[in-house]
């Protein structure tokens, strides 16, 4: 009872504290608050209800997350198997796609993408954001794919050998199950990292959330409310996928 | 028990004493720091960095000056333009020289003081991907791409002249130059002169669909709210130096000769 009531007296002390110095923070500021500017950003009331700015920065950034997972699993899955073969090649180009790309900032890479590759094959800015962005988390996928591969104890291939299954088929109803299982909870944290990655693509233009907030502090300066206004959207688009990743690490737990 | 009573005590102590900060005069509080802190950002020919990566620029010129006669030493506080307003409100320098345009929009955020100078905005088009264009009206159409710099009156001026027009937006103007270089836009609006040297460097690829500049925006010092004293320090000074041709001979060197450019390049 005691204790409780120690804990409890601590947590007062400590939101008193935060909301203190926010509060005092801000008050020194002399900011002059707008929040009643802002629901128009989310949703225009103009002739009949349509998604607003804010809300179309949204869809584009989900736009952009989704092609961007699937290839950067392609990439992902396909890169660990080279880098797991046999042939020197294979290994080599695997090694330094990986390397290279988790060695280099992302920025770096999509400027790359849309400065110098993209006009000598003519690509849109569109198709530069998803190329980089999947380039950049397939290595991470890669390496979290192969870990979990690894991690698969050698009985599983001898007992699969012993049935007569072939390298293919090994992998295709025997390891990669087993592994994918495995691996699913930091699969999900990595789409959680790309959907906050993908904010990086407001750089080459692309009207993504992080790019309309953009636009609407240049335009009104409102950039408190704003901002607060799009770390809560990303957090709605994370947030359930963090929630599902804790949930799949319960459902699919190996014992 | 006692311990934490002794913890809160502490703290309300803590934030009542800094509570009362004063937020009198910036005027006084500049001198008596010795140091103007100036918020500025690249844009030639009003900043931009020489060989040596040192500031130079008609803005770089004017605040300079401006520091001299107030008695005190310069601060530049390199800062993105997109957020440059946000970060004098929260205090990382005392007056923004950089070329503001004076807008409607920003007033509501900030206090301007008397223009001392004015700027038009001019357009610079690709002469493959937008050929022979003989107006501002034949931009406003929605399959024309026109580059321009995030959060200056070039956006939008882009915005307000060309409605049906699509806008990409870059950090700086280099990056909007460069969609005009691939071919990914068909123009590109900034504020004049920059438009005219680049069609002059590219003159190949590059040219000035008009030859005017248009809406022509009167320039100002920006600084927080409610700082008269520094404001009408500012107003007088302009006049001052309007009056002994300074800003005239300063202007005169930086946009109508390229002497400086041996400096750049």
């Amino acid at each position: 009872m005691k204790k409780w009531f120690k804990d409890y007296i601590w947590f007062i002390i400590y939101s008193g504290v935060v909301v203190g110095a926010i509060s005092f923070t801000v008050g020194n500021l002399d900011y002059d608050w707008q929040w009643g500017r802002i629901p128009a950003y989310i949703v225009s009331a103009h002739n009949g209800l349509k998604p607003g700015p804010l809300l179309h920065g949204v869809y584009v950034t989900i736009q952009i997350s989704l092609v961007s997972i699937v290839f950067a699993f392609l990439f992902g899955l396909v890169s660990a198997f080279l880098r797991m073969s046999n042939s020197f090649v294979a290994r080599f180009i695997a090694y330094g796609y990986i390397e290279s790309i988790r060695n280099t900032p992302l920025i770096v890479q999509i400027f790359f993408m849309y400065f110098a590759v993209a006009p000598i094959f003519n690509i849109s800015a569109f198709a530069s954001a998803v190329t980089a962005l999947s380039l950049f988390e397939g290595a991470y996928l890669s390496e979290i794919i192969r870990a979990g591969i690894l991690s698969i104890r050698k009985g599983q291939w001898e007992a699969a050998w012993s049935l007569g299954l072939g390298r293919f088929q090994t992998y295709r109803y025997v390891i990669l199950p087993l592994a994918m299982r495995r691996v699913l909870p930091p699969l999900t944290g990595q789409g959680v990292s790309l959907i906050k990655d993908s904010a990086l693509v407001s750089t080459i233009s692309i009207y993504d959330l992080t790019m309309v907030g953009q636009t609407i502090v240049s335009d009104t300066f409102l950039s408190f409310e704003v901002w607060f206004t799009v770390a809560a959207l990303y957090l709605m688009m994370t947030i359930p996928l963090s929630l599902l990743s804790g949930h799949v690490e319960k459902r699919f737990a190996v014992h | 028990m006692k311990r934490s009573v002794l913890i809160v005590l502490s703290i309300i102590l803590m934030f009542s004493g800094c509570a009362k900060k004063d937020h009198g005069n910036q005027l006084d509080e500049v001198k008596k720091r010795g140091v103007l802190r100036v918020g500025m950002s690249t844009f030639v020919p009003w900043a931009m960095n020489d060989k040596e990566g040192n500031l130079i620029g008609f803005e770089i010129d004017v605040a300079t000056e401006l520091a001299k006669d107030m008695g005190v030493k310069i601060e530049f506080v390199p800062t993105k333009w997109s957020g440059i307003i946000p970060s004098l409100l929260t205090g990382k320098f005392d007056v923004i020289i950089g070329g503001m345009g004076i807008t409607e929009e920003r007033a509501k955020k900030v206090d301007f003081s008397d223009p001392y100078d004015f700027s038009g905005m001019s357009i610079v088009a690709s002469r493959k991907k937008a050929p022979d264009f003989k107006d501002l009206a034949s931009f406003n159409k929605s399959e024309i791409l026109i580059a321009a710099r995030l959060g200056t009156t070039a956006a939008e001026a882009a915005k307000k002249n060309f409605p049906n027009a699509q806008l990409k937006l870059f950090d700086d103007e280099a990056q909007a130059i460069q969609e005009l270089l691939t071919d990914r836009v068909h123009a590109v609006v900034a504020s004049s002169p920059l438009p005219e040297y680049q069609a002059i460097k590219y003159s190949k690829r590059f040219y000035l669909p008009v030859e005017d500049t248009f809406e022509n925006e009167p320039i100002g010092f920006a600084m927080k709210k409610g700082e008269d004293s520094l404001k009408s320090y500012f107003n007088s000074w302009i006049k001052k130096k309007t009056g002994d041709g300074f800003l005239k001979e300063r202007k005169n060197y930086w946009f109508k000769t390229r002497d400086w450019e041996k400096r750049v390049e």
